[in-house]
């Protein structure tokens, strides 16, 4: 099984967000809670339904990931770039330029 | 252009605090997401990969200046300073607070915009040919008759919960620079032998999964059976298109399986229930209307002439801009500018929020007021007297808005892809950037010609990939990108959708594979004159075929 997090779009603004391991809706994936085993995972959708009918985030999704180094990297590349912005400078001040790395051999 | 009058005026304002207690109550929990969610789409308010996202409607792509400013005005305070221009016309801002929605709909409000049908299985924004009113090639000005269908259409209450979104085009000239045949309607003015004004009707074109282009079923419509006419269309529509499956539910998908001829007896005889209603569209209605749209003043400015030979002789690059930015007008003393948000290595279609207010001062001073927004992601000052192009130009270089390259290979047409989008599988907009990067020179441009590239991230085609002389199709294989190459496709008066050539290409390989097709047609035109989509026509995909893939059995894999 692969690891996994709990992610989501804050319902107020929208900014995607990864359940940390105090209960958080946190902006950075890194501080992400990982689960690695069944119950962990149960635990996360469990708590990703209370989130969305507590209407504090929506589209909630548990999203597979791998530790790299100590790093967590999501599996598609979408969450990848969901969890480290566009892949191209966008405007003043903003740029993700990492999201597509692939892990360090 | 239109102006709202006061029951707009009103009835827009009232949407706004319609939609500011929704997402009060949204917030405090009164609303689920589930009951939330088709009330913000119908205010225009996407969630995406990063946010929420919200697509202002631009009616026909025309706007002036104080509306442009305004655009400026929500990129700063309500997004990170910028704003994407769409293949539909429309701004979308990538960034915005659902708190603060209510407040970005309000401040539009007072400058007679509006984010209403910018989503939904209704009528979208109707859109127009962007150098409507001023093109030397035009029969009429579509926009009036767009202004009409948007009135129409606006909150129509029998078509507001259609099988699925609904787009119309409207063309007032031969050569078709909306794209109509790839319209769910495409409406082409046209004057009879008596000299009237009517429609030839197309139905049924589209993209997306499944690209079909527009059949016509009417050579001539008159003018006043417009709404008539389209009723009947929608009405046939709206009984028997698909609502079982989401991917056969356009219009498309039902003018092909009923067969044009059957779907044509069945609209002509929904119209002639409908041709003498209050559908009818009264002559003094239309002139109205038409008057909104009343070309500017355009005095005579032949100093401009003898002006700008002298400028073009002393500055080569203001030349190559004037060449490829500035078409004919229908005053000999003026031109039309298209100026391209296609930067070398930049993000098709974004303008900062200084950018577009830099816009707004140019067509305040030099351009009437008129700003447009093109279906290929540039913006248009479709009346410039050429005595003024020079300042214009300077202008724009000082803004960042002055590349040469409208038509050329690098004014790309790319959607926002998976950098944004949640329906995504791949980026679009990387790879303009390293094509426009590749083919970046202006001497390199000059030798191929016209030729349009046209990129989208999953199969919605939002970027147009169906109908680009080369189009690129991202999909996700095995969790990473690839890319599905498209050649001949073309989205004008002789549309044709664009033919695979074969297996696709990883991110790191496209711009190569892109440039071996270049190549290929630069090695067999048979000269510079003939561009790349004729060249193709000419010879077929073999040619290209064999230079990407050395064998036949390679591509075919």
């Amino acid at each position: 099984m692969a690891d996994k997090v709990l992610t989501a779009n804050r319902l107020s603004d929208g900014i995607s967000v990864w359940l940390d391991a105090a209960g958080n809706w946190n902006e950075h994936l890194q501080d992400a809670f990982v689960a690695r085993h069944k119950e962990a995972v149960d635990a996360l959708e469990a708590t990703g339904k209370q989130a969305f009918a507590d209407n504090k985030v929506v589209d909630v999704n548990v999203v597979d990931v791998e530790e790299v180094d100590g790093v967590l990297r999501p599996l598609r590349m979408r969450e990848r770039i969901r969890a480290e912005g566009p892949s191209i400078a966008y405007a003043a001040g903003y740029s993700g330029l990492t999201a597509t790395a692939a892990p360090a051999a | 252009m239109y102006r709202y009058d006061e029951f707009d005026h009103a009835f827009v304002s009232d949407r706004v605090e319609q939609f500011r207690d929704q997402v009060a109550r949204r917030l405090s929990g009164e609303l689920a997401e589930d009951a939330f969610k088709p009330l913000r789409l119908m205010n225009g308010v996407y969630l995406q990969l990063h946010a929420y996202m919200l697509r202002v409607a631009i009616p026909y792509g025309t706007l002036n200046a104080r509306q442009m400013r305004k655009l400026a005005y929500i990129a700063r305070k309500y997004d990170r300073g910028y704003g994407h221009f769409t293949t539909r016309q429309n701004i979308q801002y990538n960034w915005p607070k659902l708190s603060e929605l209510p407040d970005a709909l309000a401040d539009l409000a007072t400058v007679e915009m509006h984010a209403l049908q910018t989503s939904g299985n209704c009528i979208r924004n109707v859109t127009a040919d962007h150098f409507a009113g001023a093109a030397a090639d035009e029969v009429a000005d579509p926009r009036p008759y767009a202004e009409i269908l948007r009135q129409w259409s606006s909150v129509h209450p029998e078509f507001s919960f259609l099988p699925r979104k609904f787009k119309i085009a409207v063309t007032g000239a031969e050569r078709d620079r909306a794209a109509i045949q790839v319209h769910d309607i495409g409406l082409h003015l046209k004057k009879n032998e008596k000299g009237e004004i009517g429609f030839a009707v197309y139905v049924g074109g589209g993209q997306g999964r499944t690209p079909m282009i527009a059949k016509k079923i009417r050579d001539f419509l008159p003018e006043q059976d417009l709404l008539s006419y389209t009723t009947a269309i929608m009405r046939v529509y709206n009984l028997h298109g698909r609502r079982d499956n989401k991917y056969k539910a356009r219009i498309k998908i039902l003018v092909h399986e009923t067969g044009v001829e059957e779907l044509s007896r069945q609209v002509e005889a929904e119209f002639a229930e409908l041709r003498d209603t209050e559908l009818k569209l009264p002559e003094r209605d239309v002139a109205a209307i038409s008057a909104y749209f009343a070309p500017p003043e355009l005095g005579p400015r032949a100093e401009g002439w003898a002006n700008l030979a002298q400028w073009k002789k002393a500055d080569p690059e203001f030349a190559r801009w004037v060449q490829n930015n500035v078409q004919p007008h229908k005053h000999p003393d003026y031109g039309m500018v298209t100026i391209s948000l296609k930067p070398i290595g930049g993000i098709p279609g974004d303008a900062t929020d200084t950018q577009m207010e830099a816009v707004a001062d140019i067509a305040e001073e030099y351009a009437f007021d008129e700003i447009r927004v093109s279906h290929e992601q540039n913006l248009i000052l479709p009346h410039v007297a050429l005595a003024d192009l020079e300042p214009v130009y300077r202008g724009l270089v000082a803004a960042g808005l002055a590349t040469a390259n409208a038509g050329l290979i690098t004014d790309i047409i790319a959607c926002p892809g998976l950098d944004y989008c949640a329906l995504a599988n791949a980026r679009s907009i990387p790879v303009a950037q390293e094509l426009s990067t590749r083919f970046g020179s202006p001497e390199r441009q000059a030798e191929i010609g016209e030729l349009k590239i046209k990129i989208s991230g999953c199969i919605n085609a939002c970027g147009h990939h169906h109908v680009g002389h080369i189009g690129l199709l991202g999909v996700e294989k095995k969790g990473e990108e690839l890319y599905q190459i498209t050649l001949g496709g073309s989205g004008d008066e002789n549309t044709s959708i664009g033919e695979i050539i074969g297996r696709g290409f990883e991110p790191e390989k496209v711009t190569d594979a892109v440039e071996v097709i270049v190549n290929t047609y630069l090695g067999l035109r048979l000269d510079p004159s003939e561009i790349f989509l004729d060249a193709y026509r000419r010879v077929g995909p073999q040619p290209f075929k064999d230079a990407l893939y050395g064998d036949k059995t390679a591509a075919a894999a």
